[in-house]
Protein backbone atom coordinates (compact mmCIF):
# COMPACT_ATOMS: atom_id res chain seq x y z
CA UNK A 1 0.00 0.00 0.00
CA UNK A 2 1.33 3.56 -1.08
CA UNK A 3 2.32 5.66 1.78
CA UNK A 4 1.90 9.60 1.64
CA UNK A 5 1.85 11.31 4.59
CA UNK A 6 3.32 14.44 6.23
CA UNK A 7 6.97 12.74 6.89
CA UNK A 8 7.15 10.91 3.31
CA UNK A 9 6.36 14.76 1.21
CA UNK A 10 8.89 16.28 3.56
CA UNK A 11 11.44 13.34 2.52
CA UNK A 12 10.57 14.12 -0.65
CA UNK A 13 10.46 17.95 -0.64
CA UNK A 14 13.87 17.21 0.70
CA UNK A 15 15.48 14.45 -0.91
CA UNK A 16 13.47 14.30 -4.63
CA UNK A 17 13.93 11.42 -6.48
CA UNK A 18 16.49 10.06 -3.75
CA UNK A 19 13.24 8.88 -2.23
CA UNK A 20 12.14 6.35 -4.70
CA UNK A 21 9.22 4.70 -2.96
CA UNK A 22 7.03 4.76 0.54
CA UNK A 23 4.73 1.79 1.59
CA UNK A 24 3.15 0.69 4.36
CA UNK A 25 2.85 -2.87 5.02
CA UNK A 26 0.99 -4.30 8.11
CA UNK A 27 0.85 -0.47 8.92
CA UNK A 28 4.74 -0.72 9.23
CA UNK A 29 6.25 2.14 7.15
CA UNK A 30 8.81 1.53 4.60
CA UNK A 31 10.86 4.26 2.97
CA UNK A 32 13.11 3.30 -0.42
CA UNK A 33 15.81 5.59 -0.87
CA UNK A 34 18.17 5.68 -2.99
CA UNK A 35 22.16 4.52 -1.86
CA UNK A 36 24.31 6.99 -3.04
CA UNK A 37 22.11 9.12 -0.28
CA UNK A 38 21.70 6.84 2.28
CA UNK A 39 23.59 8.78 4.57
CA UNK A 40 22.20 12.25 3.96
CA UNK A 41 18.48 10.43 4.52
CA UNK A 42 19.94 8.71 7.70
CA UNK A 43 21.22 11.65 8.99
CA UNK A 44 18.23 13.62 8.48
CA UNK A 45 16.04 10.88 9.69
CA UNK A 46 18.13 10.91 13.30
CA UNK A 47 18.33 14.86 13.51
CA UNK A 48 14.90 16.14 12.12
CA UNK A 49 12.73 13.50 12.46
CA UNK A 50 14.26 12.23 15.87
CA UNK A 51 14.69 8.49 14.61
CA UNK A 52 17.62 8.72 17.59
CA UNK A 53 17.74 4.84 17.54
CA UNK A 54 18.50 2.32 15.24
CA UNK A 55 17.34 -0.83 16.54
CA UNK A 56 18.68 -2.87 13.94
CA UNK A 57 20.43 -3.12 10.34
CA UNK A 58 20.51 -6.23 7.55
CA UNK A 59 20.01 -7.67 4.58
CA UNK A 60 17.78 -9.51 2.55
CA UNK A 61 19.36 -11.53 -0.80
CA UNK A 62 17.06 -11.20 -3.93
CA UNK A 63 19.72 -13.08 -6.30
CA UNK A 64 17.62 -12.40 -9.15
CA UNK A 65 16.80 -8.99 -8.86
CA UNK A 66 19.27 -7.02 -11.00
CA UNK A 67 20.58 -5.26 -7.76
CA UNK A 68 20.54 -8.21 -5.55
CA UNK A 69 20.68 -6.57 -1.89
CA UNK A 70 18.17 -4.79 0.18
CA UNK A 71 20.15 -2.92 3.19
CA UNK A 72 17.52 -2.31 5.98
CA UNK A 73 17.82 -0.23 8.62
CA UNK A 74 15.02 -0.53 11.46
CA UNK A 75 14.89 2.76 13.13
CA UNK A 76 13.29 4.13 15.85
CA UNK A 77 11.59 7.02 17.45
CA UNK A 78 11.96 7.64 21.23
CA UNK A 79 10.37 11.02 21.09
CA UNK A 80 7.66 10.30 18.69
CA UNK A 81 7.24 6.55 19.83
CA UNK A 82 7.60 5.34 15.96
CA UNK A 83 9.09 2.84 14.29
CA UNK A 84 10.47 3.53 10.42
CA UNK A 85 12.38 1.01 8.09
CA UNK A 86 14.45 2.57 5.63
CA UNK A 87 15.76 0.44 2.73
CA UNK A 88 18.16 0.48 -0.03
CA UNK A 89 19.13 -1.59 -2.93
CA UNK A 90 22.74 -2.66 -3.22
CA UNK A 91 24.12 -4.35 -6.48
CA UNK A 92 26.51 -7.16 -5.30
CA UNK A 93 29.96 -5.06 -6.09
CA UNK A 94 28.15 -1.94 -5.49
CA UNK A 95 29.50 -0.46 -1.47
CA UNK A 96 26.96 0.72 0.85
CA UNK A 97 28.08 3.99 2.88
CA UNK A 98 28.40 2.91 6.10
CA UNK A 99 25.91 4.54 8.99
CA UNK A 100 28.61 4.29 12.08
CA UNK A 101 29.00 7.68 12.60
CA UNK A 102 25.27 8.71 12.59
CA UNK A 103 24.69 5.55 15.31
CA UNK A 104 27.65 4.16 16.43
CA UNK A 105 25.10 0.35 16.99
CA UNK A 106 25.88 0.22 13.20
CA UNK A 107 29.24 -1.06 13.66
CA UNK A 108 28.65 -4.35 14.75
CA UNK A 109 25.87 -4.44 12.73
CA UNK A 110 27.52 -3.68 9.34
CA UNK A 111 30.25 -6.35 10.27
CA UNK A 112 27.57 -9.15 10.30
CA UNK A 113 25.84 -7.93 7.03
CA UNK A 114 29.45 -8.21 5.50
CA UNK A 115 30.13 -11.43 7.38
CA UNK A 116 26.87 -12.91 6.42
CA UNK A 117 26.18 -11.07 2.33
CA UNK A 118 29.53 -9.92 1.94
CA UNK A 119 28.24 -5.99 1.65
CA UNK A 120 31.27 -3.19 1.84
CA UNK A 121 30.08 -0.51 4.23
CA UNK A 122 31.77 2.37 2.55
CA UNK A 123 33.26 4.58 5.54
CA UNK A 124 33.44 1.74 8.16
CA UNK A 125 36.36 2.17 10.75
CA UNK A 126 36.99 -1.81 10.78
CA UNK A 127 35.12 -3.82 8.44
CA UNK A 128 35.49 -7.09 8.93
CA UNK A 129 33.96 -10.32 9.84
CA UNK A 130 32.63 -10.85 13.23
CA UNK A 131 30.88 -14.13 13.65
CA UNK A 132 32.19 -16.08 11.30
CA UNK A 133 36.55 -16.97 11.05
CA UNK A 134 38.34 -13.90 9.50
CA UNK A 135 39.53 -16.44 7.00
CA UNK A 136 36.26 -18.41 5.95
CA UNK A 137 35.32 -17.82 2.31
CA UNK A 138 31.83 -17.64 1.10
CA UNK A 139 29.14 -15.71 2.50
CA UNK A 140 26.70 -17.69 4.28
CA UNK A 141 23.23 -16.02 4.52
CA UNK A 142 23.63 -15.24 -0.15
CA UNK A 143 20.15 -17.52 -1.26
CA UNK A 144 23.36 -19.14 -3.62
CA UNK A 145 25.12 -20.54 -0.78
CA UNK A 146 23.60 -23.81 -0.01
CA UNK A 147 22.23 -24.91 3.81
CA UNK A 148 24.85 -27.62 3.52
CA UNK A 149 27.94 -25.50 2.30
CA UNK A 150 30.89 -24.65 4.04
CA UNK A 151 34.65 -23.38 3.46
CA UNK A 152 36.09 -26.96 3.47
CA UNK A 153 39.61 -25.93 3.48
CA UNK A 154 38.87 -23.81 6.15
CA UNK A 155 37.67 -26.70 8.32
CA UNK A 156 39.91 -29.59 7.26
CA UNK A 157 42.61 -27.35 8.42
CA UNK A 158 41.55 -25.66 11.55
CA UNK A 159 39.55 -28.67 12.77
CA UNK A 160 41.08 -31.60 11.33
CA UNK A 161 37.65 -32.76 10.40
CA UNK A 162 36.33 -33.08 6.95
CA UNK A 163 32.50 -31.94 8.05
CA UNK A 164 30.83 -31.20 11.09
CA UNK A 165 27.40 -31.98 9.83
CA UNK B 1 48.43 7.19 35.62
CA UNK B 2 51.77 6.21 34.90
CA UNK B 3 53.47 9.31 36.15
CA UNK B 4 52.47 8.25 39.41
CA UNK B 5 54.16 5.12 38.91
CA UNK B 6 58.08 6.21 38.70
CA UNK B 7 60.03 4.56 41.51
CA UNK B 8 62.45 7.42 43.80
CA UNK B 9 66.17 6.71 42.60
CA UNK B 10 64.89 5.25 39.40
CA UNK B 11 65.95 6.54 35.94
CA UNK B 12 62.42 5.05 34.68
CA UNK B 13 61.07 7.36 32.89
CA UNK B 14 57.55 7.77 32.24
CA UNK B 15 57.54 7.41 28.43
CA UNK B 16 59.19 3.75 29.61
CA UNK B 17 56.27 3.20 31.96
CA UNK B 18 53.66 4.03 29.58
CA UNK B 19 55.40 1.69 26.87
CA UNK B 20 54.65 -1.76 28.76
CA UNK B 21 50.66 -1.53 28.03
CA UNK B 22 49.97 -5.17 27.63
CA UNK B 23 47.30 -7.36 25.62
CA UNK B 24 45.84 -9.55 27.78
CA UNK B 25 43.26 -12.14 26.73
CA UNK B 26 40.26 -13.69 28.42
CA UNK B 27 38.62 -16.38 27.32
CA UNK B 28 36.87 -18.13 25.34
CA UNK B 29 37.25 -21.04 28.24
CA UNK B 30 36.54 -18.59 31.31
CA UNK B 31 34.70 -18.97 33.72
CA UNK B 32 33.01 -16.14 34.00
CA UNK B 33 32.42 -15.21 30.46
CA UNK B 34 29.05 -16.85 30.78
CA UNK B 35 29.72 -19.13 27.62
CA UNK B 36 32.72 -18.51 25.24
CA UNK B 37 33.17 -14.81 25.00
CA UNK B 38 36.53 -14.15 24.26
CA UNK B 39 37.77 -10.39 25.11
CA UNK B 40 41.02 -9.08 24.36
CA UNK B 41 41.82 -6.26 26.91
CA UNK B 42 44.72 -3.69 26.26
CA UNK B 43 46.15 -2.52 29.59
CA UNK B 44 47.75 0.17 31.23
CA UNK B 45 49.00 -1.62 34.85
CA UNK B 46 45.47 -2.40 36.19
CA UNK B 47 43.37 -0.26 33.94
CA UNK B 48 41.69 -1.57 31.08
CA UNK B 49 42.62 1.23 28.15
CA UNK B 50 40.56 -0.49 24.80
CA UNK B 51 38.64 -3.84 24.74
CA UNK B 52 37.80 -5.88 21.58
CA UNK B 53 35.00 -8.39 21.97
CA UNK B 54 35.93 -11.81 20.07
CA UNK B 55 32.16 -13.90 19.49
CA UNK B 56 31.26 -16.60 17.08
CA UNK B 57 32.21 -19.53 19.07
CA UNK B 58 28.49 -20.26 19.13
CA UNK B 59 27.45 -19.35 16.04
CA UNK B 60 25.44 -22.03 14.47
CA UNK B 61 23.64 -19.76 11.57
CA UNK B 62 19.96 -19.87 13.42
CA UNK B 63 19.19 -17.36 10.46
CA UNK B 64 20.13 -19.50 7.77
CA UNK B 65 17.99 -22.50 9.10
CA UNK B 66 14.96 -20.90 9.46
CA UNK B 67 15.18 -20.11 5.51
CA UNK B 68 15.16 -23.89 5.12
CA UNK B 69 12.45 -24.57 7.68
CA UNK B 70 8.66 -24.08 7.83
CA UNK B 71 7.24 -21.24 10.11
CA UNK B 72 5.92 -23.74 12.52
CA UNK B 73 9.39 -26.02 12.45
CA UNK B 74 11.79 -22.92 13.12
CA UNK B 75 9.58 -22.19 16.18
CA UNK B 76 11.59 -24.75 18.60
CA UNK B 77 14.81 -23.22 17.39
CA UNK B 78 13.97 -20.12 18.57
CA UNK B 79 14.34 -21.41 21.78
CA UNK B 80 18.00 -21.79 21.73
CA UNK B 81 19.17 -18.50 21.12
CA UNK B 82 18.61 -16.93 24.46
CA UNK B 83 18.26 -20.10 26.50
CA UNK B 84 17.73 -18.86 29.40
CA UNK B 85 14.46 -17.26 28.13
CA UNK B 86 13.21 -19.82 25.88
CA UNK B 87 9.61 -18.93 26.46
CA UNK B 88 10.38 -14.65 25.50
CA UNK B 89 12.25 -16.08 22.36
CA UNK B 90 9.32 -17.99 21.27
CA UNK B 91 6.38 -15.18 22.43
CA UNK B 92 8.35 -12.58 19.92
CA UNK B 93 8.60 -15.58 17.01
CA UNK B 94 5.16 -16.13 17.20
CA UNK B 95 3.68 -12.74 16.94
CA UNK B 96 6.18 -11.50 14.50
CA UNK B 97 4.41 -14.50 12.63
CA UNK B 98 1.22 -13.60 13.78
CA UNK B 99 1.25 -9.91 12.36
CA UNK B 100 2.82 -11.38 9.20
CA UNK B 101 -0.35 -13.54 8.64
CA UNK B 102 -2.69 -10.79 10.08
CA UNK B 103 -4.06 -13.20 13.07
CA UNK B 104 -4.52 -12.59 16.70
CA UNK B 105 -3.98 -15.30 19.45
CA UNK B 106 -7.45 -15.36 20.95
CA UNK B 107 -7.50 -13.10 24.55
CA UNK B 108 -6.77 -16.42 26.95
CA UNK B 109 -3.73 -17.38 25.10
CA UNK B 110 -2.52 -13.53 25.38
CA UNK B 111 -3.31 -13.53 29.23
CA UNK B 112 -1.44 -17.28 29.57
CA UNK B 113 1.69 -15.86 27.12
CA UNK B 114 1.84 -13.16 29.48
CA UNK B 115 1.78 -15.19 32.31
CA UNK B 116 4.62 -17.44 31.30
CA UNK B 117 6.61 -14.75 29.98
CA UNK B 118 6.97 -12.90 32.87
CA UNK B 119 8.06 -15.90 34.95
CA UNK B 120 10.02 -16.46 32.35
CA UNK B 121 11.70 -12.82 33.27
CA UNK B 122 11.77 -13.44 36.90
CA UNK B 123 13.77 -16.70 36.20
CA UNK B 124 16.16 -15.35 33.26
CA UNK B 125 16.87 -11.94 36.13
CA UNK B 126 17.46 -14.70 39.01
CA UNK B 127 20.38 -16.45 37.02
CA UNK B 128 21.61 -13.13 35.88
CA UNK B 129 21.55 -12.31 39.59
CA UNK B 130 22.86 -15.75 40.70
CA UNK B 131 26.10 -15.55 38.33
CA UNK B 132 26.88 -12.39 38.45
CA UNK B 133 26.93 -12.04 42.88
CA UNK B 134 29.03 -15.24 41.96
CA UNK B 135 31.32 -13.49 39.88
CA UNK B 136 32.15 -10.60 41.80
CA UNK B 137 32.51 -13.10 44.66
CA UNK B 138 29.18 -13.41 46.55
CA UNK B 139 28.71 -17.17 47.00
CA UNK B 140 25.21 -16.93 48.62
CA UNK B 141 23.14 -15.71 46.73
CA UNK B 142 23.22 -18.44 43.95
CA UNK B 143 21.86 -21.15 45.96
CA UNK B 144 18.95 -18.62 46.84
CA UNK B 145 17.91 -17.54 43.30
CA UNK B 146 18.65 -21.47 42.02
CA UNK B 147 16.16 -22.50 44.50
CA UNK B 148 13.30 -19.80 43.34
CA UNK B 149 14.06 -20.15 39.42
CA UNK B 150 13.89 -23.91 40.42
CA UNK B 151 10.14 -23.33 41.43
CA UNK B 152 9.65 -21.46 37.95
CA UNK B 153 11.29 -23.96 36.04
CA UNK B 154 8.64 -26.59 37.23
CA UNK B 155 6.05 -24.68 36.58
CA UNK B 156 7.01 -24.73 32.93
CA UNK B 157 7.43 -28.60 33.10
CA UNK B 158 4.44 -29.01 34.43
CA UNK B 159 2.83 -26.53 31.89
CA UNK B 160 4.39 -28.44 28.33
CA UNK B 161 6.75 -31.00 29.66
CA UNK B 162 9.95 -28.75 29.05
CA UNK B 163 11.84 -26.82 32.05
CA UNK B 164 14.52 -24.77 29.23
CA UNK B 165 13.93 -25.05 25.94
CA UNK B 166 10.47 -25.22 26.39
CA UNK B 167 8.55 -24.14 22.78
CA UNK B 168 6.02 -23.33 24.96
CA UNK B 169 3.64 -21.28 22.03
CA UNK B 170 2.40 -21.64 19.04
CA UNK B 171 1.82 -19.25 16.05
CA UNK B 172 -1.81 -18.50 16.51
CA UNK B 173 -2.05 -19.52 20.19
CA UNK B 174 -1.24 -22.14 22.68
CA UNK B 175 -0.89 -26.02 22.01
CA UNK B 176 -1.46 -26.80 25.61
CA UNK B 177 -4.62 -25.64 28.17
CA UNK B 178 -3.54 -24.83 31.28
CA UNK B 179 -3.21 -27.56 33.55
CA UNK B 180 -5.07 -28.16 36.49
CA UNK B 181 -3.74 -25.74 39.71
CA UNK B 182 -1.99 -23.83 37.22
CA UNK B 183 -3.03 -20.55 38.91
CA UNK B 184 -2.57 -21.73 42.06
CA UNK B 185 0.93 -22.60 41.34
CA UNK B 186 1.71 -19.41 40.06
CA UNK B 187 -0.08 -17.87 42.39
CA UNK B 188 1.96 -19.41 45.52
CA UNK B 189 5.23 -19.02 43.58
CA UNK B 190 4.05 -15.19 43.61
CA UNK B 191 3.25 -14.92 47.69
CA UNK B 192 6.35 -16.29 48.25
CA UNK B 193 8.94 -14.63 46.40
CA UNK B 194 8.16 -11.06 47.78
CA UNK B 195 9.61 -12.32 50.85
CA UNK B 196 12.42 -14.19 48.66
CA UNK B 197 13.36 -10.62 46.72
CA UNK B 198 14.13 -8.96 50.08
CA UNK B 199 15.98 -11.66 51.11
CA UNK B 200 18.32 -11.49 48.39
CA UNK B 201 18.72 -7.89 49.06
CA UNK B 202 19.81 -8.18 52.48
CA UNK B 203 22.61 -10.13 51.36
CA UNK B 204 23.39 -7.64 48.74
CA UNK B 205 21.93 -4.17 48.60
CA UNK B 206 23.97 -2.89 51.18
CA UNK B 207 27.14 -4.90 51.64
CA UNK B 208 29.75 -3.02 51.67
CA UNK B 209 32.02 -5.38 49.62
CA UNK B 210 28.83 -5.66 46.84
CA UNK B 211 28.59 -1.72 46.91
CA UNK B 212 32.36 -1.55 46.70
CA UNK B 213 32.58 -3.62 43.49
CA UNK B 214 29.66 -2.30 41.51
CA UNK B 215 29.08 1.44 42.78
CA UNK B 216 30.49 3.50 39.58
CA UNK B 217 31.63 0.67 37.57
CA UNK B 218 30.65 0.51 34.39
CA UNK B 219 28.90 3.97 33.59
CA UNK B 220 27.01 4.24 30.72
CA UNK B 221 25.28 7.89 30.58
CA UNK B 222 21.77 7.73 28.23
CA UNK B 223 22.76 9.24 25.16
CA UNK B 224 25.93 6.70 24.98
CA UNK B 225 23.41 4.38 25.85
CA UNK B 226 20.60 5.08 23.04
CA UNK B 227 23.40 5.68 20.46
CA UNK B 228 24.81 2.22 20.99
CA UNK B 229 21.19 1.13 20.73
CA UNK B 230 21.55 -0.51 24.31
CA UNK B 231 17.78 -1.41 25.56
CA UNK B 232 16.56 -3.20 28.84
CA UNK B 233 17.42 -2.57 32.38
CA UNK B 234 21.27 -1.43 30.71
CA UNK B 235 18.99 1.52 29.35
CA UNK B 236 16.56 2.09 32.43
CA UNK B 237 19.24 2.05 34.43
CA UNK B 238 21.40 4.80 33.13
CA UNK B 239 17.57 6.75 33.21
CA UNK B 240 15.73 6.46 29.97
CA UNK B 241 12.34 5.49 30.88
CA UNK B 242 11.53 3.15 28.00
CA UNK B 243 9.95 -0.22 27.72
CA UNK B 244 8.45 -2.30 25.02
CA UNK B 245 5.44 -3.48 26.98
CA UNK B 246 4.68 0.12 27.61
CA UNK B 247 5.65 2.09 24.31
CA UNK B 248 4.29 -0.61 22.28
CA UNK B 249 2.40 -3.30 24.04
CA UNK B 250 2.18 -6.98 22.75
CA UNK B 251 0.36 -10.12 24.15
CA UNK B 252 -1.61 -8.53 27.38
CA UNK B 253 0.06 -6.13 28.78
CA UNK B 254 -1.92 -3.14 28.30
CA UNK B 255 -4.19 -4.59 31.02
CA UNK B 256 -2.11 -4.49 33.51
CA UNK B 257 -0.54 -2.19 35.83
CA UNK B 258 3.35 -1.95 36.71
CA UNK B 259 6.26 0.43 36.65
CA UNK B 260 8.89 0.70 34.73
CA UNK B 261 11.76 1.03 37.23
CA UNK B 262 14.56 3.47 36.22
CA UNK B 263 17.75 4.64 38.12
CA UNK B 264 19.73 7.62 37.43
CA UNK B 265 23.79 6.79 37.01
CA UNK B 266 23.67 3.91 34.58
CA UNK B 267 26.66 1.89 36.94
CA UNK B 268 26.90 -1.84 38.07
CA UNK B 269 24.43 -1.13 40.78
CA UNK B 270 21.86 0.95 39.47
CA UNK B 271 21.67 -1.77 36.93
CA UNK B 272 21.44 -4.41 39.60
CA UNK B 273 18.59 -2.15 41.68
CA UNK B 274 16.60 -2.10 38.08
CA UNK B 275 16.80 -5.54 37.40
CA UNK B 276 15.52 -6.58 41.10
CA UNK B 277 12.71 -4.28 40.80
CA UNK B 278 11.58 -5.58 37.11
CA UNK B 279 10.97 -8.49 39.02
CA UNK B 280 9.05 -7.06 42.01
CA UNK B 281 6.96 -5.93 38.70
CA UNK B 282 6.67 -9.00 36.85
CA UNK B 283 5.09 -10.57 39.98
CA UNK B 284 3.12 -8.37 40.08
CA UNK B 285 1.55 -9.00 36.50
CA UNK B 286 1.75 -11.88 36.87
CA UNK B 287 -0.60 -12.13 40.07
CA UNK B 288 -2.87 -9.39 38.35
CA UNK B 289 -3.08 -11.83 34.99
CA UNK B 290 -3.61 -15.03 37.21
CA UNK B 291 -6.41 -13.38 39.09
CA UNK B 292 -8.28 -13.10 35.92
CA UNK B 293 -7.72 -15.68 33.09
CA UNK B 294 -10.29 -15.37 30.49
CA UNK B 295 -11.77 -18.70 29.27
CA UNK B 296 -12.20 -19.37 25.69
CA UNK B 297 -10.48 -20.96 22.91
CA UNK B 298 -6.53 -20.85 23.16
CA UNK B 299 -5.76 -21.16 19.19
CA UNK B 300 -6.44 -18.72 16.41
CA UNK B 301 -7.94 -20.25 13.26
CA UNK B 302 -4.61 -20.32 11.45
CA UNK B 303 -4.63 -23.10 9.56
CA UNK B 304 -2.41 -26.13 9.40
CA UNK B 305 -0.44 -25.09 6.48
CA UNK B 306 1.15 -21.52 6.85
CA UNK B 307 1.74 -19.63 3.87
CA UNK B 308 1.69 -15.67 4.76
CA UNK B 309 0.88 -13.53 1.93
CA UNK B 310 4.16 -11.74 0.53
CA UNK B 311 5.62 -8.87 2.41
CA UNK B 312 7.44 -8.15 5.80
CA UNK B 313 7.02 -7.48 9.22
CA UNK B 314 9.47 -6.19 12.05
CA UNK B 315 8.06 -7.19 15.54
CA UNK B 316 9.90 -6.95 18.49
CA UNK B 317 9.44 -7.45 22.67
CA UNK B 318 11.09 -6.59 25.62
CA UNK B 319 12.70 -9.82 26.75
CA UNK B 320 14.72 -9.96 30.00
CA UNK B 321 17.92 -8.08 28.21
CA UNK B 322 16.41 -5.95 25.97
CA UNK B 323 14.37 -5.44 22.99
CA UNK B 324 14.52 -8.61 21.02
CA UNK B 325 13.19 -8.21 17.16
CA UNK B 326 11.84 -10.12 14.28
CA UNK B 327 12.34 -9.01 11.15
CA UNK B 328 10.30 -11.71 8.79
CA UNK B 329 10.05 -11.55 5.12
CA UNK B 330 7.24 -13.68 3.70
CA UNK B 331 7.63 -15.03 -0.56
CA UNK B 332 4.05 -16.21 0.46
CA UNK B 333 5.48 -20.01 0.22
CA UNK B 334 5.22 -22.15 3.95
CA UNK B 335 9.33 -21.04 4.49
CA UNK B 336 10.56 -17.74 5.49
CA UNK B 337 12.46 -15.78 2.92
CA UNK B 338 14.58 -14.40 5.62
CA UNK B 339 14.08 -14.13 9.35
CA UNK B 340 16.63 -11.40 10.85
CA UNK B 341 16.70 -11.88 14.64
CA UNK B 342 17.77 -8.60 16.21
CA UNK B 343 19.54 -10.10 19.47
CA UNK B 344 19.45 -8.10 22.54
CA UNK B 345 22.52 -8.90 23.75
CA UNK B 346 24.85 -8.82 20.86
CA UNK B 347 23.72 -5.33 20.53
CA UNK B 348 23.92 -4.60 24.36
CA UNK B 349 27.53 -6.59 24.27
CA UNK B 350 28.98 -3.70 21.70
CA UNK B 351 28.52 -1.08 24.72
CA UNK B 352 30.91 -3.44 26.59
CA UNK B 353 33.84 -1.18 25.43
CA UNK B 354 32.07 1.65 26.43
CA UNK B 355 31.54 0.76 30.03
CA UNK B 356 35.15 -0.80 30.52
CA UNK B 357 37.45 1.99 29.48
CA UNK B 358 39.51 3.11 32.57
CA UNK B 359 38.29 0.14 35.01
CA UNK B 360 40.52 -2.38 36.65
CA UNK B 361 40.45 -6.14 35.39
CA UNK B 362 38.56 -7.51 38.04
CA UNK B 363 35.83 -5.35 36.97
CA UNK B 364 35.92 -6.39 33.71
CA UNK B 365 34.26 -9.57 34.54
CA UNK B 366 31.28 -7.41 36.74
CA UNK B 367 30.75 -5.36 33.41
CA UNK B 368 30.38 -8.58 31.57
CA UNK B 369 27.99 -9.80 34.10
CA UNK B 370 26.15 -6.69 34.59
CA UNK B 371 25.18 -6.44 30.89
CA UNK B 372 23.47 -9.92 31.44
CA UNK B 373 24.45 -11.59 27.67
CA UNK B 374 23.27 -15.07 26.72
CA UNK B 375 26.28 -15.97 24.18
CA UNK B 376 23.90 -18.45 22.37
CA UNK B 377 22.00 -15.59 21.47
CA UNK B 378 24.55 -13.22 20.78
CA UNK B 379 26.10 -16.05 18.16
CA UNK B 380 23.08 -17.38 17.35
Amino acid sequence: MPLDNEFVQRLKARFGDAIREATLDRKQAIVLVGREQLREISRYCRDDEKFDMLADLTAVDWPKREKRFDVILNLYSFPKNERLRLKAHSGENEPVPSVVDIWPTANWLERECYDMFGIVFEGHPDLKRILLPDEWQGYPLRKDYDILKQDTAWVRENLGIESGQ
Amino acid sequence: MSDERTNSGSNVTTTVLGADEIILNMGPQHPSTHGVLRVKLKLDGERVVESECIIGYLHRGVEKIAEHRSYQQFAPYVDRMDYVAAVSNGLGYCEAVEKLLGAEAPPRARVIRTILTELQRIASHLLWLGTHALDIGALTPVFYCFREREEILKIFEKYCGARLTTHAFRIGGLQYETYDGFEQDVKRFCEDFTHRIDEYETLLTENRIWVGRTKGVGIISAEDAIALGVTGPVLRASGKKWDIRKAMPYAAYDQYEFEIPTRPTGDTYDRYLVRMEEMRQSRRICLQAVENVPSGPIMARVGKVLKPPPGEVYHSIEAPKGELGYYIVSDGTTQPYRVRVRPPSFINLQAFDRMARGALVADVVAIIGTIDIVLGEVDR
